[in-house]
């Protein structure tokens, strides 16, 4: 596991110059793998101290003040939501890169490493009518080293996109991962009888009604690109899949005999895998996205519930009860090969294949209550994310593998938390009135 | 002694008229009674209307055949009861599971057998049987688990000769419970098949 860390550190770095070269349009001094940034092993547990200072104004101070203040803000918010930074307040710095300069020549690095910042963000910005124009810069502040920097243009109201392109640019950089800043979350939120499906930002902000209706709806599963989402809905009396295109509002429905329920798509896309009760016993099978049975992917008696696929659509985990109790299966889908995964608790259901495929999270229950828990993929390393919190259900992962998007029941009604992949940082999504569940992480969803 | 029956007879005779005379004194008596009266007057209404039932002269045939009608039709009144109640009861009571159970157990065979025997009387009759769980547990296996539950009704019933196509099975997983609160009793009642009337 070291062993592997280490060297995924040296291939982000070779990624990072290459990018570097090409991409960085400020002057930049030399990159090197010298420091070890995010320790890969518990990246969460030493967080890095970073500062990012107000804006500097860089040419109507008046008009610029208010929008150099958000910026920061919306950059501090961004960064510490990924659990890897820890923010340093700004009433300790010892000099103001908003009045003095954000060039690296304007900066003296002892200032910063005297607070205990090793990494630092300069911002500046022009505001002209409706647009707005940023220039970003990451220090190394013990080597007194700019990493990158970028130039952003666009409309004011974009302004928070591009304070996050650079974000996911800057943690691209440090840990090899990306896409975190470009998600979303899609969920139920159940209020006053009514069930909606709801869509936010990857940190909760926004949440929008996409699908509402007095029947219940449930289960909803991006497709891979972000375009769709999948759900079951008693709308037509009974529990059938719809999947409903995002931009022209198309729906289709797929209604077999029986449930049709917990569907989820193969990760290239071109179909999807659910749950039908077609022939009388509960299982699993491929689905053209028109809706056509293209193959039955488990064949056993009993409960055989919610698929997932590893990242590379080779293999899928399932939920089934052929031992007797609700257990994890992994299926090998060349080969039909079928072993279980989990063999502690008695009942562990809602599993949910990591992006980098070695390994899966799941809701474990014991006494009424459920837990989350991640194991490998070869049963290895069972890890309890939650405890004595309330009941906490249905974790999704965020694309980059590094945060854990859950419901629990911890203050009361049923809300979404994050926490880091190791269980640190767990906190609320989002305020909202009702109650939200069934969360699902769209990967990163490319925006015009 | 012919004398003394005579005077037998007027005596008599005039015992009835005098009696006539109070009984129809008491007919035609003032309709303002004092509260002490009431009681009184009301059971001498009420033999005055057993006598005067007996004056229209109704056969003892009449009565009976009448009888017999009135059994007839609270033997009917009592029957329909009975129905309403069956079905009442058909509706009402659900079959319960164990947790993480979808097997029936004997309470629940007993209460299918019944079912069983209304559906046969009730051929043109269609249900729809719902399968429910308690809160616990997650949602995607809960759904998974009624639909369980109440195929494992449809199967019973299938078996015990009624038609399929009579049977629709659906699952609200935990959607839907019949108590809310998060108790032992409460889980008990919510883990359910329940009966619907198409």
């Amino acid at each position: 596991m070291h062993a592997k860390g280490c060297s995924r550190v040296g291939l982000i770095f070779v990624i990072m110059s290459i990018i570097f070269g090409i991409g960085a349009r400020l002057p930049v001094a030399q990159a090197g793998p010298a420091y070890d940034y995010i320790n890969i092993s518990d990246p969460f547990l030493k967080k890095i101290p970073i500062a990012v200072p107000v804006f500097k104004p860089m040419s109507e101070p008046s008009k610029e003040a208010e929008t150099a203040h958000k910026a920061a803000d919306v950059l501090s918010e961004g960064l510490e939501f990924t659990g890897y930074f820890r923010l340093i307040d700004r009433g300790a710095f010892l000099e103001k890169p908003q009045e003095k300069g954000i060039t690296g020549a304007d900066l003296n690095f002892d200032n910063w490493t005297d607070i205990g910042a090793e990494l630092l963000v300069t911002g500046g910005i022009w505001v002209a009518d409706e647009t707005v124009r940023l220039e970003i810069r990451l220090f190394d502040t013990f080597k007194g080293e700019l990493l990158f920097g970028k130039r952003y243009g666009g409309d004011v109201i974009d302004l928070r996109q591009m304070i996050h392109r650079f974000c996911d640019e800057m943690l691209y950089r440090l840990t090899g991962k990306q896409g975190l800043f470009n998600s979303r979350i899609v969920f139920i939120n159940k209020h006053e009888g009514k069930s909606a499906i709801y869509i936010c930002d990857f940190d909760g902000h926004g949440p929008r009604r996409v699908i509402e209706g007095e029947a219940i709806t449930l289960f909803p599963s991006w497709s891979p690109e972000g375009r769709a989402i999948a759900y079951t809905s008693y709308a037509g009396g009974e529990p059938s899949i719809f999947i409903r295109e995002l931009e022209s509002g198309e729906t289709r429905r797929i209604a077999y005999d029986g449930i049709n329920i917990t569907p989820t798509w193969l990760p290239g896309g071109g179909g999807l895998a659910a749950t039908l009760s077609v022939s009388g016993d509960e299982e699993i099978y491929l689905l053209t996205e028109s809706g056509k049975i293209d193959k039955k992917l488990t064949d056993s008696w009993g409960i055989d519930v919610s698929p997932t696929f590893s990242p590379d659509g080779k293999k899928m985990a399932f939920v089934s009860k052929r031992a007797g109790t609700p257990q994890i299966y992994i299926k090998d889908l060349d080969t039909g090969d079928i072993r279980r995964l989990t063999y502690e608790g008695n009942y562990n259901t809602e599993p949910e294949w990591s992006p980098e495929g070695d390994r899966i999270v799941y809701s474990g229950m014991n006494g009424g209550r459920a837990d989350i828990f991640l194991i490998g993929t070869d049963g290895q390393g069972l890890t309890r994310l939650t405890h004595n919190a309330g009941s906490n259900e249905s974790p999704a992962w965020s694309p980059d593998g590094t945060l854990i998007v859950f419901s629990s029941t911890r203050s009361g009604a049923a809300k979404l938390y994050v926490m880091t992949a190791s269980g640190t940082d767990q906190r609320p999504l989002l305020d909202m009135d009702g109650e939200q569940i069934l969360p699902d992480w769209s990967s990163a969803i490319e925006r015009e | 002694m012919k004398f003394q029956r005579l005077r037998l007879k007027v005596g008599l005779l005039l015992l009835i008229v005098s009696f006539l005379f109070v009984a129809s004194c008491a007919k035609h008596r003032d309709i303002s009674t004092t509260p002490a009266e009431e009681s009184i007057e009301a059971a001498e209404t009420d033999r005055q209307a057993g006598e005067e039932e007996q004056e229209q002269g109704i056969s003892e045939e009449d009565i009976a055949a009448r009888q017999k009608a009135e059994a007839a039709a609270e033997k009917r009144r009592l029957q329909a009861e009975k129905e309403r109640a069956a079905k009442q009861e058909f509706i009402n009571e659900n079959v319960y599971f164990g947790f993480d159970d979808s097997s029936l157990t004997k309470k629940a065979r007993q209460i299918l057998k019944e079912k069983v025997e209304w559906l046969r009387k009730h051929s043109d009759v269609e249900v729809v049987i719902e399968g429910h769980c308690d809160e616990r547990g997650t949602k995607e296996y809960n759904m998974a688990l009624g639909q369980r539950r109440a195929q494992s009704i449809k199967n019973f019933l299938v078996n015990a000769g009624i038609d399929a196509h009579r049977l629709e099975t659906i699952s609200y997983g935990e959607e839907r419970p019949v108590d809310p609160r998060h108790n032992e009793m409460a889980w008990a009642k919510n883990r359910r098949g329940h009966f619907r009337i198409k």
